[in-house]
C-alpha cells in the first residue's frame, strides 16, 4: 500500500511547508460525507498519530490514518493548474463515481 | 474537479463549503486581488497572467462598460469615456479635484459628490469603481472555483468617512460582501510583520498613483498598532506624470492641446516615468494631430529636478505624524516602500535620506498592500491558523467633532484613537426655554467649522423647557472598526434619544444607492438567480445518479420500508428538479441526503470489508483499531 506525491505537488508542499515554518508533513486522508460518500482531507500536520501509516516522496513525509488508507491507495497527489485556478488533485485509482466537482466521491 | 489547498490541521472544510475570502487593493492606478492558498498569499493574476488590473473603466455608447487594459488601450482614442483614477473622485465634490482643467472628463455637481457624463450615461464614482471590483471578483472566483464569502478592501489611511462610505458602496455595487476596510499601510506592515516577524516601530512610506500614505506603526508581540497616520490624498504618482507633462509643454512649446493629444501625452509622461526607473535618459516622441512631432530626451537629473517640490511634499506629512506619534527619525527602525511610485530612484533616496536608512523594499511594493489584506480576509472569513492570533489595533486618521456655537469645533473623538471607540461629551442648551438641539457632525483639524468637512446634522427634539444651562444632553460618538460612525443625543434628564449613523455625507442617501443597486443589478440578479437554479438543478441531477447507482449496486443492504423511503425521495427531487424554486429542490436535495446518510454508511462498510478481503494482516499494517471496526460492522 503506498500513497504518493507528483514532483510538482511536492515541491509546492515543500514550499507552503517552509513558507509555514512549522509542521512534520502531510495528511491525507478522506472522511464521510453527504451525498457521494467520502470528501478527502489534505491537511498540513504537526504530529503524528497512533494509527498513522507513513510513506515519504520526494522528500516529503505522508500521513495516512489506517482507516483512510484503503481508498488512498496508489493515490497520487498531483498539483495542477486548471484556467486560472490551480491547486492539488487526488489521483485516486479507487473511484469509481465522483461528484461533478471531485469534491466528494465514492469506492 | 475541484482543484484542493492545504488545511491547517484538522480545519479541512467540508465539499462545497471553502471560505474562500480575497484581498483587493482597489488603487488609483492599478488595481489586484489576492487570496491565501494553502497558507501562502498570493496575487491572482488575470487570463495572461498580468497580476495588476489598471484603474480604468471605459463606458461604450450600447450602455456596456470595459474595465482594465481593454479600457487602458482605448484611453488616448476615447478620452471623455475612459474614466482614469477615479479613486481620486470617491466621496469628493467637483472642487476637491486639482488639475481639473486638464482632466477630459465633463463633471456635473451633484449634493456632495461629482458626477461625470459619459456617452452611457451619468455616472457617479462609485459605480465605475464598482466596475473595477466586480472584475476582480470575476476573476477571484474563476481562480478559486466558487463564490467569494468576502473581501478586505484597502483604502488610504487618509480616507475620511465619505470617501471610505463610497468604497463601501462600490463594494455592494459589485456584489463583494465587504469583511472590513483596512488601511493601506496597516495592510503593508501585516504582509511585512507577518513575513518578517519584525517587531519595533515602522514607517509606512506608500506613494501610490494617485495618494500619498505615511504611516507610523509599532509591531510588537503579533499586534499591529497605527501610532499616527498622516498624508494627502490628492498627492501621487499621477503628479510625476504631470509634472513631466508640463514639462514637455515647456520644452515644446507646444500650442494649447486637444483632449487626445493631452491625453497621448500624459501616457507618454509616464512611460518616461517608468523607464527612468532603470537607465539614466528617456527618450519622449510623439506625433500630435496637427502633424506636429515632439521628440525630447529626460534625464534623471531634470525629472529629480521638477519632482523636487513633489518629494518636499510627501516628506511635510512624514514630519507631522512622526510628531503625532512622540518619535523622531531615530525611533523608527524600519521604513516600508509601498506603492509603484517608490520605484523611482529619487522616491527612494529622498526617503533615505530622511530617515537616514535604506529603506525596506524586499516585498513588491505593488503588491504587498493586496498580499496583506488577502491575510486578513483569510483571517476574518475564519480560516484562522494556530499562531495567527493577531490582533489589529487601527485608528481615525482625523478627528471627529460637533459644531458648537459661533461656529467652532468642540472635538470628541480626537485624531489618531484607536478604534473602535466610543466617546461621549456633555452638552447644554443655550436659550431659556430651549426644547430642541441641532447637532452638525464635522471631521477635520481646524477649529472652524466651515474649515471642516461636514458630515452629517440632525435634531434632538422634546428637550424639556429648562433655563439655559439646565439641561443636561451627553453626545456619544462610536466609531466601528471600519471607521464609520454612528452619532446618538441623549438628554439625561428626560431621556429623549436621537440618533444617526454617519453614512454617505456625499449626498447619496439609502434610497439612493438602493436605486443605483437596482438599476445596475436588475438583470445581473436576474442571471444569477438563474444560474443558483441551474447549479442547483445539476446537482440535484448529480445526486439522483449517485442514489440510483447505488442502489443498484447494493440495494440489498436495505429493508423494503428504507428502501422505498429512498424511492420517495429520488421522486420528490426530480419532481423539485423539474420546477422553478430553488428553495424547494435544496430542501428536496437536503431530505433525500438525510435518507441516505445510514445506505451510505453500510455501503462503506461492505466496501472496506471488500477492501480488505484476501490481504492478509501484514498487508494492513498491523493496525488493531481498523481491524476492529471493520468486524465490528
Amino acid at each position: 500500500m503506498a500513497v504518493t506525491l507528483s514532483e510538482r505537488a511536492a515541491s509546492h508542499v515543500a514550499k507552503y511547508m517552509k513558507k509555514r515554518g512549522k509542521g512534520i508533513g502531510l495528511r491525507l486522508g478522506v472522511r464521510t460525507s453527504g451525498c457521494s460518500g467520502m470528501a478527502y482531507k489534505l491537511e498540513f500536520a504537526d504530529a503524528a498519530q497512533p494509527d498513522d501509516i507513513e510513506f515519504e516522496s520526494h522528500g516529503v513525509r505522508l500521513l495516512v490514518d489506517a482507516k483512510s488508507l484503503p481508498y488512498l491507495d496508489g493515490t497520487e497527489l498531483d498539483y495542477t493548474r486548471e484556467g486560472l485556478n490551480e491547486g492539488f488533485r487526488f489521483n485516486n485509482p479507487n473511484v469509481k463515481d465522483a461528484c461533478g466537482c471531485g469534491e466528494s466521491f465514492n469506492v | 474537479m475541484a482543484l484542493l489547498q492545504i488545511a491547517e490541521p484538522g480545519e479541512s472544510a467540508a465539499p462545497h463549503r471553502h471560505r474562500l475570502a480575497v484581498g483587493i487593493d482597489l488603487g488609483t492606478t492599478n488595481s489586484l486581488v489576492a487570496t491565501v492558498r494553502s497558507g501562502l498569499a498570493v496575487v491572482l493574476n488575470d487570463e495572461l497572467g498580468r497580476p495588476l488590473l489598471p484603474s480604468v473603466v471605459r463606458y461604450l455608447p450600447d450602455g456596456s462598460c470595459a474595465a482594465g487594459y481593454e479600457a487602458q488601450a482605448q484611453q488616448a482614442i476615447d478620452p471623455r469615456n475612459t474614466i482614469v483614477s477615479v479613486k481620486r473622485f470617491m466621496g469628493r465634490g467637483i472642487k476637491d479635484v486639482p488639475y481639473r482643467e486638464d482632466l477630459p472628463y465633463r463633471f456635473d455637481e451633484a449634493p456632495g459628490m461629482l458626477r461625470l457624463q459619459t456617452v452611457a450615461g451619468v455616472k457617479s464614482p462609485v459605480e465605475i469603481s464598482a466596475e473595477i471590483l466586480r472584475t476582480l471578483r470575476l476573476r477571484a472566483e474563476s481562480a478559486l472555483g466558487g463564490t467569494l464569502v468576502g473581501a478586505v478592501i484597502t483604502v488610504p489611511a487618509y480616507f475620511d468617512d465619505a470617501q471610505r462610505q463610497a468604497t463601501k458602496d462600490a463594494a455592494k455595487l459589485a456584489g463583494l460582501p465587504v469583511l472590513r476596510l483596512l488601511n493601506e499601510p496597516t495592510a503593508a506592515a501585516i504582509a511585512y510583520g507577518l513575513d518578517n516577524g519584525a517587531e519595533g516601530v515602522y514607517a509606512v512610506y506608500d506613494l501610490g498613483g494617485g495618494t500619498f500614505d505615511i504611516s507610523i506603526l509599532r509591531l510588537a508581540r503579533g499586534v499591529f498598532e497605527v501610532l499616527a497616520t498622516g498624508g494627502d490624498s490628492a498627492l501621487g504618482g499621477d503628479d510625476f506624470d504631470q509634472r513631466i507633462f508640463c514639462w514637455i509643454l515647456e520644452s515644446a512649446q507646444l500650442a494649447p492641446l486637444s483632449v487626445e493629444d493631452a491625453r497621448m501625452l500624459l501616457t507618454r509622461a509616464r512611460e518616461a516615468k517608468e523607464y527612468l526607473s532603470f537607465h539614466g535618459v528617456a527618450p519622449i516622441s510623439a506625433r500630435l494631430t496637427s502633424g506636429e512631432i515632439v521628440d525630447l530626451r529626460l534625464t534623471t537629473e531634470t525629472f529629480s529636478e521638477i519632482t523636487r517640490t513633489l518629494l518636499a511634499k510627501t516628506l511635510q506629512p512624514v514630519k507631522k505624524a512622526l510628531r503625532d506619534a512622540g518619535l523622531t527619525v531615530g525611533d523608527i527602525k524600519g521604513v516600508v516602500m509601498v506603492g509603484g511610485a517608490t520605484r523611482m530612484p529619487q522616491v527612494q533616496r529622498a526617503v533615505g535620506d530622511f530617515f537616514r536608512q535604506e529603506p525596506l523594499n524586499n516585498l513588491d511594493p505593488e503588491k504587498v498592500v493586496a498580499l496583506g489584506a488577502a491575510m486578513q480576509a483569510n483571517l476574518l472569513a475564519g480560516n484562522r491558523s494556530t499562531g495567527d492570533d493577531w490582533l489589529l489595533l487601527d485608528v481615525i486618521p482625523l478627528s471627529l467633532g460637533l459644531e458648537t456655537m459661533g461656529g467652532l469645533v468642540e472635538k470628541i473623538v480626537p485624531r489618531n484613537s484607536t478604534i473602535p471607540t466610543a466617546r461621549a461629551q456633555e452638552f447644554t442648551t443655550f436659550r431659556d426655554g430651549q426644547t430642541a438641539l441641532a447637532l452638525h457632525i464635522v471631521q477635520g483639524e481646524r477649529e472652524l467649522v466651515g474649515d471642516c468637512r461636514s458630515l452629517a446634522r440632525f435634531e434632538l427634539r422634546g428637550i424639556p423647557p429648562l433655563v439655559a444651562g439646565a439641561a443636561r444632553i451627553r453626545v456619544t460618538f462610536q466609531v466601528d472598526a471600519d471607521g464609520l460612525l454612528a452619532v446618538s443625543a441623549r438628554e439625561l434628564g428626560s431621556g429623549v434619544e436621537t440618533g444617526v449613523v454617519v453614512k454617505p455625507s456625499y449626498g447619496l442617501s439609502d434610497d439612493e444607492i438602493a436605486a443605483m443597486l437596482k438599476d445596475s443589478l436588475a438583470h445581473v440578479k436576474d442571471d444569477a438567480q438563474l444560474r443558483a437554479l441551474q447549479e442547483a438543478r445539476v446537482e440535484a441531477e448529480r445526486l439522483i445518479e449517485a442514489v440510483r447507482s447505488a442502489l443498484a449496486a447494493d440495494g440489498d443492504l436495505l429493508a423494503a420500508d428504507e428502501r422505498s423511503r429512498i424511492e420517495r425521495g429520488l421522486l420528490g427531487l426530480h419532481n423539485a428538479a423539474a420546477g422553478e424554486n430553488r428553495r424547494q429542490l435544496v430542501v428536496a436535495m437536503d431530505d433525500l441526503e438525510a435518507e441516505t446518510k445510514e445506505f451510505a454508511a453500510r455501503r462503506m462498510d461492505r466496501s472496506i470489508r471488500r477492501a480488505f478481503a484476501g490481504r492478509n494482516i501484514s498487508e494492513l499494517a498491523g493496525d488493531l483499531s481498523l481491524a476492529k471496526s471493520g468486524e465490528g460492522a
